[in-house]
């Protein structure tokens, strides 16, 4: 049985495919602007390495693909849609049976999840209006800091003591953090500081939904051990974070993918 | 479930609170909203509830406080209970 679950956020698209419930491929590109022909390219290109290991499928043959993610109506393939937040909950489940927070920070949105002690989702609330909480806050910043966004983790666990950033909006951030390059801060310092910025933000939305524990955090920002360790302090929960967080959702897709074929979605 | 539709932002919370086992999907308050910004949806368990629409969860916080001085509102004509929000 081969299936797979896409992802199709803002920025990347996440193609998962599980084969016989194991997953045997990922894929992770950008979106562009055209969702459908991403989702499809993303799939393929999972498919073309599972050739390479000698299982030779195409998307038609496929048994069942679960699309998610912003873009998810936009992929006409899919003989399903779900929403971020099942896909996410599902997902970070079977990463972590023991979750019950799931806290997922992509580049243009962030969603915080409560599940129940069997997994079912029991509340929710997203933020995608705003860049504060969200991956756009810190590449935007780190553009303004002149470091590459990917570095920001490894270098903000050498601040002595974090800037203060108290403005949650982008803009205003963007300037606090000049005024921090000005005055010679510490490079270090001011990325701390964004990024307990955007854990107080993350903070409020969980306490919005009520934090269980564990908590895991999945999404791109996920990589960003800066972020973690932030959110840890602020949050006085140890996190769970997945080797491969951005494709979270997408496996959940897969899996629910997997679930469909057994016969009981 | 809850769910909460709309966002925080500098000026406050603008949240649509749903609890979705309360709902039973009677889509009183999609009729009765005056902006049309409710619909009917199957969850992802396969329930038919209520929701607020993709495209105005971002815009609530414009929206929806006006109705405070309205009598006939989503939340007061719910017979369930089903309904709340932040404003
Ligand atoms: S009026 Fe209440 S029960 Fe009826 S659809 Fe709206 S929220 Fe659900
Ligand atoms: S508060 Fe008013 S505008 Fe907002 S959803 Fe309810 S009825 Fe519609």
């Amino acid at each position: 049985m081969l299936v797979a679950g896409v992802d199709v956020g803002s920025l990347t698209v996440k193609a998962v495919i599980l084969k016989d419930g194991e997953v045997a491929a990922t894929t992770t590109l950008i979106t562009g602007d055209d969702a459908a022909t991403a989702a499809r390219t993303a799939i393929n290109e999972a498919l073309k390495s599972l050739a390479e290991r000698g299982v030779s499928a195409t998307l038609d043959s496929l048994d069942y693909v679960v699309a998610t993610g912003v873009g998810r109506k936009e992929v006409a393939f899919a003989h399903e849609v779900k929403t971020d937040v099942r896909c996410d909950a599902v997902g970070a489940r079977h990463l972590f049976p023991s979750v019950r927070t799931v806290v997922d920070i992509g580049a243009e949105s962030c969603k915080v999840i409560r599940l129940s002690k069997k997994g079912r989702v029991e509340d929710f609330t997203a933020n995608d209006k705003c860049a504060s909480g969200t991956g756009m806050f810190l590449d935007t910043l780190a553009k303004v800091i002149g470091v590459g966004v990917e570095k920001l983790g490894e270098l903000s666990l050498k601040a002595k003591e974090p800037a203060k950033i108290s403005s949650m909006c982008v803009v205003f951030a963007e300037s606090e953090v000049i005024s921090y390059i000005h005055k010679k801060t510490p490079v270090e310092d001011i990325i701390a500081g964004v990024h307990e910025s955007i854990s107080n933000r993350i903070f409020g939305m969980m306490n919005r939904v009520g934090i269980e524990k564990d908590v895991a955090l999945v999404g791109g920002v996920a990589r960003n051990v800066g972020v973690v360790r932030a959110l840890e302090a602020r949050a006085g929960e140890n996190i769970l974070v997945p080797e491969a967080p951005q494709i979270a959702g997408a496996l959940g897709a897969a899996l629910i993918a997997a679930k469909a074929c057994e016969g009981g979605a | 479930m809850i769910a909460h539709y709309g966002y925080a932002d500098g000026s406050g919370e603008y949240y649509l609170i749903v609890d979705t086992d309360r709902c039973d999907g009677c889509g009183r308050c999609v009729e009765v909203c005056p902006n049309d910004i409710l619909e009917l949806a199957p969850d992802d368990y396969g329930k038919t509830v209520v929701r607020v629409k993709d495209e105005f969860v971002n815009s609530i916080g414009y929206i929806c406080p006006a109705c405070k001085r309205r009598d006939e509102r989503c939340e007061s004509v719910c017979e369930h209970a089903a309904l709340s929000y932040t404003w």
